[in-house]
This record gives C-alpha cells, sequence and structure tokens, in this order.
C-alpha cells in the first residue's frame, strides 16, 4: 500500500486478477466433473486390489464352479470353513429374485404409466404421482421392515398355498419351506421397490410422443386403447424397454430388503418358494463376520462382479432411454 | 358383413373398457403397498414413539424401554460428514455441466457417468468406502460412513443442480457479464443464486436418499450401542439401528424398529414434499 496506483493500473490489475480468478474457478469446477470419473476408477482399483486373492486363485471359475461335500455327497458351494467359494448360488439368487420381479412388476408400472399420462382425470394426477414418486423415495431398510413382519407372514398364510395347489406341477412352486421367506418373497418385494422407477421412466417416455401421434391414430377412428397401443407405446417402445432395464439394474443391486427375506442360505434350488441368497444379501450378511482373508477377497469380488453388471447393465438402460427423450422421436418410417 | 362389422366394433368396444379397467386396476395395486406401509408404520411404531425414545440409548436385552437417541446423533453426525463432501463437489460439477461444459464431448460423458454412478448399488459404494478407508485405518469408523453416503450424493447432487441452472435465462448471465462482472462472480452470486432454491432442494432431495441406506453403512459405520461422537470411532445410525432390532428375536426390539422406521419416513416424506412443493410452485420460473 506503499505506491499509489494510477486508475488505469489499477483496472489493469483487477482485470488481471479477475483472470486469474476465472481460470482458477473454471479448473475448480472441472475437477469436480473429473471426480464423478475418479469415483469410477477408485471403485474399480480398490475392488479389484481388495479381491486379488480369489481373483489368482480362482478366476473366472469363482462363477460357476462347484464342490462336492465328501459328507452329504450333495453339491455344495459356499462354505467358508471348508473353503469351498463359489458365487453360483448367489448368481442364481440375484437373477431369479430380480427376474421374477421384472415379470411381476412391468405390467402393473406400464398400467400405472398408461393410467397416468392417458387415462387420469386432471386433478387425480399430481396426486397419484406423487404417491408413486413416494414409494421411490422410502428407504429399502424400511421395505425390508414391512416384508419381514406384514409380507412375509401374509405370504406364507394366504399366497403360497394358492401357488402350490395351483402351479406346483411346474416344479417351480414345491413347498417346503415353511418359513415364507425365500426368492418369490424377495422378488414381490423387489417389485414394489422397482415399480416407481419404471412407471416414473415409462411416463416420461410417453409424455415426450409427439401429440401428432395421437391425434393420427385418433382420426382413423381408433378406441382410445388402440391410440394407445398403436400411436403411445409403439413409439415409446425402446424407452419403455430402457426403463425396464433401468428396473433391473436396481432389482440386481438392492440389498437390505432382499438379505432381509431372501432367507440367506447358498443353495441353488428350482423351487421359487425355496431360501436361497443373493450376490448383494450374502456381502451384507456376511461381511462384517468375515474372519479369513479368502472370505473377505471372496465377497469383494462379488461386489466387483455385481459393480461391473449393475454399470453395464444402467449404461444401456440410459442409451435406450436418451435416445427416445433427447433424440428424434423414432416415429419415422 | 354388417352383422361381422357390428360384432366387430362390440369388440373393439371392449377391449378399450378392459385395458381401462386393467390400468385403474394396476394404478391401485401399486397404490396399496404404499397405503399399506404407512398405515403399518403409524399402526405399530406411533405408540412407542415417547421422550424415552428420543433421549435414551439402547437398554441391553431384557430390559424394556430405551431409545434410539445415539442412533439418532449418529445419523446425524454422517449426514453431515456426508453433505460436505457431496453437497460442494456435486454443485461444483452441475456448475461445470451447465456452465462451461455445454455441449462438449467431456461433459456429455461426465453426465452419462454421473447418471451411470446414480444406479450402482449402495453396497458397491460401501465396499469401496471400506477398501479405501476402514482397511488402511483397521478399524470401522464415522467418517467412513460418512464418505461412503457423500460419494453416493455427488452424482445426484450434480445432476440436479445442472438442471437447475440450465433453467435460468440466458439473459441473466449477459446482463451480468454485459456489466463486467467477472464471470465466477457471474457464475456464482447471479446463475447460482438464481437457481438456488431449486439446488437447494436438489440437495434435500439426495440427502433425503442417503438418509435411509443402510447397506453401506453395516461394514463402515458398523454401528454400536453407546454415545459415541468421534469420528474415528463406530457409530450408530438410524437405518443401521432398525436392520439390527428388525432381524433380532425380540419383540421390544422389534418395536422400537417400527418406531425408528416411522422417525425416518417422517423425516423423509418431509424433504419430499418439501422438494415438490418448492418444485411446482416455479420459484424459478419467477425468476425468468
Amino acid at each position: 500500500m506503499a505506491q499509489e496506483h494510477s486508475a488505469i493500473r489499477r483496472y489493469l490489475l483487477a482485470r488481471g486478477n479477475s483472470a486469474i480468478a476465472d481460470r482458477v474457478f473454471k479448473s475448480l469446477m472441472v475437477l469436480c466433473a473429473l471426480s464423478i470419473f475418479a469415483i469410477v476408477v477408485l471403485i474399480v482399483t480398490e475392488l479389484v486390489q481388495r479381491s486379488q486373492l480369489t481373483l489368482h486363485t480362482f478366476g473366472f471359475q469363482f462363477f460357476w464352479k462347484s464342490y462336492f461335500d465328501p459328507t452329504t455327497g450333495l453339491p455344495a458351494y459356499w462354505d467358508p470353513v471348508n473353503g469351498y467359494f463359489s458365487a453360483l448360488p448367489f448368481v442364481y439368487g440375484t437373477l431369479v429374485s430380480s427376474l421374477l420381479s421384472l415379470l411381476l412388476a412391468v405390467p402393473l408400472a406400464v398400467g400405472v404409466a398408461v393410467f397416468l399420462t392417458e387415462m387420469c382425470p386432471g386433478f387425480l394426477r399430481a396426486p397419484l404421482a406423487f404417491l408413486t414418486e413416494l414409494l421411490a423415495a422410502i428407504p429399502s431398510i424400511i421395505y425390508g421392515l414391512w416384508a419381514v413382519f406384514v409380507l412375509v407372514p401374509l405370504l406364507r398364510e394366504y399366497v403360497n398355498p394358492l401357488l402350490v395347489s395351483g402351479l406346483g406341477w411346474t416344479g417351480l412352486f414345491n413347498d417346503q419351506n415353511p418359513t415364507g421367506l425365500g426368492y418369490f418373497a424377495s422378488a414381490v418385494i423387489l417389485a414394489v421397490m422397482i415399480l416407481p422407477i419404471i412407471s416414473s421412466l415409462t411416463r416420461e417416455v410417453m409424455t415426450a410422443v409427439p401429440h401428432s401421434q395421437r391425434e393420427a391414430v385418433l382420426a382413423l377412428g381408433a378406441t382410445r386403447w388402440e391410440m394407445i397401443r398403436m400411436g403411445v407405446l409403439r413409439n415409446a417402445r425402446v424407452g419403455i424397454v430402457g426403463a425396464i432395464i433401468l428396473g433391473l439394474g436396481r432389482a440386481l443391486g438392492e440389498t437390505m430388503a432382499v438379505t432381509m427375506v431372501i432367507g440367506n442360505t447358498p443353495q441353488i434350488k428350482r423351487s421359487m418358494l425355496a431360501t436361497g441368497s443373493s450376490m448383494a444379501s450374502v456381502i451384507a450378511n456376511e461381511f462384517t463376520e468375515a474372519v479369513s482373508d479368502m472370505h473377505l477377497s471372496a465377497l469383494i469380488e462379488i461386489g466387483l462382479a455385481l459393480f461391473i453388471v449393475t454399470i453395464i447393465v444402467n449404461a444401456i438402460a440410459r442409451l435406450l432411454v436418451w435416445a427416445v427423450t433427447r433424440g428424434a422421436p423414432v416415429t419415422q418410417r | 358383413m354388417q352383422q361381422g362389422f357390428k360384432m366387430q366394433t362390440r369388440l373393439r368396444w371392449l377391449g378399450d373398457k378392459t385395458a381401462t379397467f386393467l390400468a385403474v386396476l394396476s394404478t391401485i395395486l401399486v397404490i396399496l403397498p404404499l397405503v399399506a406401509i404407512f398405515v403399518y408404520l403409524i399402526l405399530k411404531g406411533a405408540h412407542s414413539l415417547n421422550l424415552a425414545f428420543f433421549t435414551q440409548i439402547p437398554k441391553p436385552v431384557g430390559e424394556v424401554g430405551g431409545g434410539m437417541a445415539n442412533a439418532i446423533v449418529g445419523s446425524v453426525t454422517l449426514l453431515v460428514i456426508a453433505s460436505l463432501l457431496g453437497v460442494p463437489i456435486g454443485i461444483g460439477g452441475g456448475i461445470y455441466l451447465a456452465e462451461f461444459g455445454r455441449g462438449t464431448k467431456f461433459a456429455n460423458a461426465v453426465r452419462f457417468t454421473a447418471d451411470v454412478l446414480n444406479g450402482v448399488p449402495s453396497i458397491v459404494m460401501g465396499l469401496a468406502a471400506y477398501a479405501l478407508i476402514v482397511v488402511p485405518q483397521h478399524h470401522f469408523s464415522a467418517l467412513a460412513g460418512g464418505v461412503a453416503l457423500g460419494i453416493m450424493m455427488i452424482p445426484t447432487v450434480c445432476r440436479t443442480t445442472e438442471e437447475m441452472l440450465l433453467m435460468v435465462p440466458h439473459a441473466v448471465r449477459e446482463a451480468a457479464l454485459g456489466l463486467g462482472v467477472p464471470n465466477w462472480r457471474s457464475v456464482l452470486s447471479i446463475t447460482v443464486k438464481t437457481a438456488s432454491p431449486g439446488i437447494i432442494t436438489g440437495c434435500m432431495l439426495a440427502f433425503a436418499r442417503v438418509a435411509g441406506e443402510t447397506a453401506p453403512l453395516i461394514f463402515t459405520a458398523l454401528g454400536n450401542d453407546f454415545w459415541s461422537t468421534s469420528l474415528n470411532e463406530p457409530i450408530a445410525a438410524l437405518p443401521l439401528q432398525i436392520y439390527v432390532y428388525a432381524i433380532s428375536p425380540y419383540d421390544d426390539w422389534h418395536r422400537l424398529a417400527w418406531a425408528g422406521s416411522l422417525v425416518l419416513i417422517v423425516l423423509i416424506v418431509l424433504a419430499v414434499a418439501l422438494v415438490r412443493f418448492v418444485t411446482s410452485r416455479g420459484v424459478l420460473k419467477g425468476a425468468s
């Protein structure tokens, strides 16, 4: 402050400072944006590093090998105490519960989306949309709690006997499990949880279909359902598939609710009413109790596989949804 | 010929009605679990909410009573750490996407990765935080739990910030720059300020989402039954406590689990309703 600057010098200094400040600000923001990539890289490197042991010992065999238990003569997959490590029952449990949940959720989700976008009276639309959104905001632990104390007893007492007597001949619904826990229970709660995701995205792609499509079909004398089927659903189908795949991604990685109702037994059963275990549930259930390095490493490798699978599933889903909502609508043909 | 045409029309009419009926039915089926969950939470949880619940720490097995005060404080602690990490970085990323990187390939890649990261299971985030913090430190800690939740907040906050900033009209930026305001000032005190109600609600939404997360805390924060404020030690959290109580065989603990869930859901619904209220009121539209 000893030296007095001229007005123009002060101005230039100020400009200079601002130029630096601008550059610093911009690079800070770029850094923040880069952190998104950093997170991905961090997750991959950390998980790969911590699962070195099983990656080297078993390789890809980890996901489909099976052992024979000499004492029982039955196939065994996962027994950390005896050194059996195979992720097969968890992959199976994850796939079965998520695909079954999609089967339950997709028709309902599309139905809700159709109702909300095409049929609903205006005054009901906002509250109903809010309620379905609320379903997405409920934490999975609360779904789990509700499933354990309300849903599972309900299934055990009323639904499972019906399934056994009605569909028992398929072999998919044999009841040897009196608890009501199992693949089917987790599929039901998963369906409730992924419904809002699928239906809100379906709604989004359906509203993206231009109005001229609806008007054109109606002008040809179609009923409302024919208009929805031919004018809306057909044009939005790519986006709806994207929404379904996104729901699948959520179902694959869902942890708490599934852990609480799937039963947590490392076995592969054909019956949907049997207990099992999923990739996420085995991590949640066993991680804090794992003592051997091999056990920890195996659980982390399951986590790594889950990460890679969900990344791929989500990427595909996002691309499909983007193709509909922001690119040109797929109507020119 | 005429007869067949009439028949067909009747069938089409029937198909239309069936479709409408099915759509209404599926909407009812979807709302049903929501109602059921809330009814059960209130029925089973409300009568356990008393002063003790909010002021006492858990009692040992067999003693009736006790509360979840330490879990509530622990959840707040974890969420503060998560917000300190997730909110600034997320908002920064959002500012980059909306103000500097519009239309660039890099920005598109960031946006895409953020969306994909949003779908990564929370348990994987927990594993990453475990490998990153718990393993080198050799013990579970509140810090690790907070970081796991913070990482989960970043993509959500980033994307909502971007969306809110994109709603700010260009004229506002041009006016600021035209007055000779440096760009960084223009972004921070004009654009971000205009969009701040939206950005705050976006942060609340991310906050509400991680507030109920349990999976990443199981092997980072671990949980405990005591008062603990040290960031370097395991800490209790509301969702974690609910999990432990729900899978326990004791009726009194189940009662506390329901009460804890009720508290959690009330907090989350308040946050979501606030978001809904602010966005539907069109606070942003007022600026344009």
